[in-house]
């Protein structure tokens, strides 16, 4: 099956998930308690008149299935409405949040795969002593959430040492590199933990291949023998880890934003849920389905590049 | 036994000794066993009986823990003796194994090209250029196209799969070819193929070939010379032909026996009673009394002498002197 009838395919059936949860998610905004009035008056009592005015701004007195079309028309014209709480559009809410959400989290991946990997392989072939170390430490590393691995972060390495800032994005590239580093190891500790596991019990999997023995009985250098043989057949795995790193990633930075005050899409996403800012919430909710789905398709695209036996949607029957 | 010509052996196992822990007895008790240049031996027996064991430590092989004595000279050199440096340049060169099973032995992620030429690549023995050019003449040589460094295991059928992994052992141009049931993951089509594609090969190329198997008629209809091993030792040696239409020891005229044929009446298929020794007893006298029909008191108590036949009372007369 050709690559460009597949991408398509998978397109396509990303956009009905996304129609689907653009339902779910305009609807679960109006099923929550607490209407986006009562936040606005802030627990002021209003006159009639008042509450009239705002419930006709936000069309609030309208059929659900009306504000429902009424919004999903303007966000296929890119129009996500206005924030209640920051009174801007929310689409440049986004904007101005994005760029410190995706730095963070693709710092987040480079350190998860660079260190993930490198354990996982040192594991699964040295063994002995240097295995066991790296089970416990991996095994404490899983055992920590993102948001306590934040604040003891915070506390050694930015309170008590001084070394990196407690919280903000600073300014220029540089210096916002900086800021995250902290909470963008605090988002990987998790994953390494797991990456780690993972890589390691998929190399010792591939190192039981009669393949393994037979390319030791060529002459195949040891190394050569781990790296053609043993890792790259773990890739697969790993792939498949991999994509569930990065949507754990999308996430974890919800949690990990708010604890360092990182002006990103997951502090927005934390503020505009407590304040009831429904566009705000819907816009993020719908963006973050959207990478998710993202995340999926690369992966299967990826997937026939790390095992030439896998052919592109070979679990349909037309495969 | 006609050699051709006085030169090096291809391979001279002397007194090989195999043992593993936890094992009571040796799983090898003094093997010894010649390959010429160009000539092929034959290695019989069932599972268990050290033939695989054999033939590996040809390549320095060994299972973890494994103490040995003895020697294993590969082209006269000493295997057992080298240094890691030494063995990989044997196996990269001198000696190579064709596998059981192609379908396993065959990295399912890897192109055929990489596979053919990573033993004499990784090691610096050949340029890409060289060993891409060298692997599509062995392709060639094995009877298949060199479009086939392209692909991967999966697009191939395991006979395809089987002559692509003798063309792999074949790239360092090995004086020593070592084949260990090379044709039982086949199917029969592909095993004849396999058979008489290894014939050719020998000839060719003047390669000496152990053929292992558990098939004494594959074994006559392929070899020069047989030799039949139980329990870690060869009991009975001789040209191929004379063992199959004339065995003189019990075990051999009991594992051609129980050869199912074509031509046979059918009904119950003839087996050998009884299992092998267990590895974790020790064993005094000869290994297979204990399931022999001419077995003595003296069998029990005292091995059996050396070869051409290690047996106290071989069949049609006396141990004669060939």
């Amino acid at each position: 099956m050709n690559f460009l009838r597949f991408a398509a395919r998978r397109l396509a059936e990303m956009a009905a998930t996304l129609l689907g949860a653009s339902f779910v998610v305009f609807g679960a905004m109006y099923l929550a308690p607490g209407s986006p009035a009562s936040f606005l008056l802030s627990g002021r009592s209003a006159s009639p008149a008042a509450l009239q005015a705002i419930n006709e701004q936000y069309h609030l007195d309208d059929p659900f299935l009306v504000r429902y079309l009424r919004w999903l028309g303007q966000v296929l014209h890119g129009d996500f409405g206005r924030s209640i709480t920051y009174r801007t559009d929310v689409s440049t809410l986004l904007a101005d949040r994005l760029p410190a959400t995706l730095t963070l989290v693709a710092m987040a991946l480079l350190v998860v795969v660079m260190i993930g990997l490198a354990l996982g392989w040192i594991g699964a072939v040295r063994g002995g002593a240097t295995d066991s170390t790296i089970l416990l430490t991996t095994t404490l590393a899983v055992g920590t959430p993102s948001f306590v691995a934040a604040v003891l972060l915070q506390g050694l390495f930015a309170v008590k040492l001084g070394w990196f800032p407690t919280s903000g994005t600073g300014d220029g590239f540089a210096d916002l590199l900086w800021h995250l580093t902290l909470p963008a190891v605090a988002l990987a500790l998790y994953l390494i933990g797991m990456l780690a596991r993972v890589t390691r019990s998929a190399m010792l999997e591939a190192l039981d291949g009669e393949h393994v023995a037979v390319a030791r009985s060529r002459g195949v250098p040891e190394r050569e023998v781990i790296r053609r043989h043993v890792f790259r057949n773990s890739l697969g795995t790993v792939l498949t880890t991999g994509g569930l790193i990065v949507s754990t990633l999308l996430v974890c930075t919800i949690l990990v934003e708010s604890a360092f005050s990182i002006g990103g899409i997951g502090q927005l996403l934390e503020l505009s849920t407590s304040t009831k800012d429904f566009p705000t919430v819907q816009a993020i909710s719908l963006l973050i389905v959207a990478l998710f789905m993202t995340v999926n398709l690369v992966v299967d695209l990826l997937h026939p590049l790390v095992d030439p036996r896998v052919t592109l949607g070979a679990r349909r029957s037309e495969a | 036994m006609n050699h051709p010509e006085e030169r090096v052996n291809a391979l001279d196992i002397r007194g090989l000794r195999l043992h593993l822990p936890g094992a009571a007895r040796p799983v090898l008790d003094g093997v010894d066993l010649t390959v010429a240049p160009g000539e092929t031996v034959a290695l019989v027996g069932e599972s268990g009986s050290g033939k695989s064991l054999t033939s590996r430590s040809a390549l320095g092989l060994l299972p973890p823990g494994a103490t040995t004595g003895g020697s294993v000279l590969v082209d006269g050199e000493d295997v057992l003796t080298m240094g890691p440096d030494r063995l990989r340049a044997l196996r990269t060169g001198r000696a190579a194994m064709v596998f059981q099973d192609p379908r396993a032995a065959v990295n399912p992620l890897r192109r055929i090209g990489d596979f053919l030429t990573e033993g004499v690549r990784r090691t610096g023995v050949l340029g890409k250029a060289d060993a891409d050019r060298r692997a599509a003449e062995l392709l060639d040589a094995v009877g298949l196209g060199p479009e086939l460094l392209r692909r991967y295991p999966g697009q191939l059928s395991g006979g395809m799969l089987q002559r692509v992994m003798i063309a792999g052992a074949l790239m360092g141009d090995p004086v020593l070819l070592l084949a260990d049931e090379p044709t039982t993951a086949l199917d029969v089509t592909s095993q004849a193929e396999v058979i008489a594609l290894l014939g050719q090969l020998r000839e060719r190329f003047g390669t000496g070939l152990l053929f292992v198997t558990h098939d004494l008629g594959l074994a006559a209809a392929i070899s020069d010379r047989v030799h039949v091993m139980y329990a870690g030792r060869i009991v009975e040696s001789g040209p191929a032909e004379a063992l199959f239409e004339r065995p003189r020891h019990p075990y051999t005229a009991a594992l051609l026996a129980a050869t199912p044929r074509l031509d046979a009446r059918p009904g119950r298929l003839a087996a050998i009673d009884g299992q092998p020794p267990d590895l974790r007893q020790d064993l005094t006298g000869c290994a297979f009394a204990a399931r022999c029909p001419y077995a003595t008191g003296l069998c029990h108590e005292e091995a059996p002498g050396p070869w051409p036949v290690a047996c106290h009372h071989p069949l049609e007369g006396n141990p004669a002197d060939d």
